[in-house]
């Protein structure tokens, strides 16, 4: 029972992470591999500007603008270099681990001693509680601002780049430019969510990124099957409540005693039979049509 | 209006699938011309049509829309004159937004977009109205999404959208071959009323002879990648499907070898 807030606060904190996957892999209908390498990101650029003495506030901007950057840099491959999405983000994704030991000087950063963002307000309440009481703030300003940018004529116009390129050039939008905003909105927030997770943890690791793309992955396909996808609004709020669902449900298979080396193995088995889904939905339906006849 | 002059066009140059597309083709479209346009399969229609809009460049010649030479420019940015409906009524609108945002995006057509509300209710009663003069009872259904509408709904709407901004051109291409009988002819007609209340320049391609000259006030027949038959007016008002065949078979010294322009 003792484990019920810090896995919901986990949830949370990851929960922006997984609201910028779903920009890509949803609005967008790209897999960004980015992510793997602009997470870490984020934690690298936040815990060297803590331990250089930044305010947690600033070293989280900061980070955030460094992923946006990174999003910059794999649109920039894939639109105007015209190197598949997918390479793109694996490019971005490699290039971003040299780019992140160069950041931290080294390959691990201990943030142990520093105040981060959890521990700067003067409100009396314990770590657990503070921790939740954040990422709650957070993921409703997030929430927010996309709701917001997604509704406004620049975000409609990505949206719609998402659903149908040849429709939305037709209507005089430039759809590099929306794909390079898109990527770099998704990468800000996957910083963002990189940046909270090392001050949560207490550190930054150059490989703490390995597997984001598959977390972000479940939290949006379990948040999608379990609080439907009706509206822009409810997507985001799936999304969130996924992530927050996932990490229950790795506590509990943590619990009932699988290895946590094992975790990205069950993770990857859990995307993947999500994914296969509608195919097996489908082969199912066939079944029951011959049936019947 | 619009100024075609010496286009041409050869696809994969230099390989074993090159393919002069267009050849050497020049057009001149005055303010108010609603021209149909026939030709067999592979005779550049959809290319003449396509180098219009911009979804590639042309090898030579220029292209010409109110003064303004978009030879070079992109699709993207020629949209500000053009609105087009393609053949898949998958193509002009995107299924997982609403009707309503489609229309918004459509109505900031050629304009820089900002960080306005993209669909603000004020603009409500307009797509209202708009949408009624389809009669498909679409201006309840502002919020469904465009996906799931049928086929003949959809590129209605598209061709709603294709106008709402005023375009200096209309570009239909085959824009109702992939409906039923009964549902194509409902889109032309609705075609047909917009064109001809606002007077918009037009090129439509049909595959349908008796489309071809039922509607608009000019025809033009291609073949090879040539423009080989341009009839205008009272001449075109006269003109019967038997008399295009045999046009066709001076034009090209060839008879007609499509199945399908045949059979409509």
């Amino acid at each position: 029972m003792d484990l019920i807030i810090p896995t919901i606060s986990q949830g949370l904190l990851w929960s922006v992470m997984s609201i910028g996957v779903y920009l890509t892999f949803r609005v967008l209908d790209i897999a960004d591999l980015t992510v793997e390498g602009s997470f870490p990101l984020g934690g690298a650029v936040a815990a060297a500007l803590l331990t250089a003495g930044y305010n947690p506030i600033t070293a989280i901007l900061i980070a955030c603008v460094a992923g946006m950057l990174s999003g910059v840099v794999t649109g920039f491959l894939h639109t105007k270099l015209k190197i598949p999405a997918l390479l793109a983000g694996i490019l971005s994704m490699i290039a971003l681990y040299s780019v992140n030991l160069r950041i931290m000087g080294k390959a691990n950063l201990s943030l142990l001693q520093l105040d981060t963002i959890f521990t700067i307000f003067p409100i009396p309440l314990d770590n657990q509680m503070m921790v939740l009481l954040v990422g709650f703030v957070i993921v409703l300003v997030v929430g927010i601002i996309n709701y917001w940018f997604f509704g406004t004529e620049i975000g409609a116009a990505i949206r719609a780049t998402g659903f149908n390129q040849h429709m939305i050039r037709a209507n005089g939008v430039n759809t590099n430019t929306t794909i390079i905003l898109g990527l770099l909105m998704s990468n800000g927030l996957v910083a963002v969510s990189g940046a909270l997770v090392a001050q949560s943890n207490g550190f930054a690791d150059v490989g703490m990124g390995v597997g984001t793309i598959v977390i972000g992955l479940a939290s949006v396909i379990i948040g999608e099957v379990l609080f439907g996808t009706k509206s822009f609004r409810n997507c985001l709020i799936s999304v969130v409540l996924g992530s927050i669902v996932y990490r229950i449900v790795i506590a509990i298979v943590l619990q009932i005693g699988m290895p946590p080396n094992d975790l990205k193995l069950f993770t990857a088995v859990l995307v993947t039979l999500a994914l296969s889904m509608p195919l097996f939905k489908a082969k199912l339906n066939d079944k029951r049509r011959r049936m019947a006849r | 209006m619009l100024r075609v002059e010496n286009i041409s066009k050869t696809f994969n140059p230099g390989t074993i699938t090159e393919k002069s597309a267009l050849n050497d083709v020049s057009l001149h479209l005055l303010p108010g011309d609603f021209v149909t346009v026939i030709g067999g399969n592979g005779a550049g229609k959809s290319t003449l049509m396509n180098s219009i809009a911009g979804t590639f460049i042309v090898d030579t010649g220029k292209i010409i829309i109110d003064g303004n030479d978009i030879t070079k420019w992109p699709e993207h940015k020629r949209a500000k004159f053009i609105g087009r409906v393609f053949q898949d009524p998958m193509m002009g609108t995107a299924a997982g937004m609403m009707i309503e945002e489609n229309l918004a995006i459509a109505s900031r057509r050629g304009k820089a977009l900002s960080f306005r509300w993209s669909a603000p209710k004020s603009e409500r009663e307009n797509f209202r109205v708009l949408l009624k003069s389809l009669n498909l009872g679409l201006e309840d259904r502002l919020e469904s999404k465009v996906g799931l509408l049928s086929g003949g709904q959809r590129q209605a709407l598209t061709l709603l959208m294709a106008t709402m901004a005023n375009p200096k051109l209309l570009l239909l291409d085959e824009h109702t071959a992939a409906l039923d009988p009964k549902t194509a002819e409902k889109v032309l007609a609705i075609t047909d009323n917009i064109i001809s209340s606002r007077k918009l320049t037009t090129l439509m391609i049909t595959h349908n002879m008796r489309d071809a000259l039922r509607f608009g006030n000019r025809l033009i027949m291609m073949y090879n990648g040539k423009i080989i038959v341009d009839v205008n007016g009272d001449a075109k008002k006269n003109l019967e499907v038997q008399d295009l065949l045999e046009m066709f078979e001076k034009a090209s010294g060839n008879e007609i070898d499509s199945d399908r322009m045949l059979l409509n």
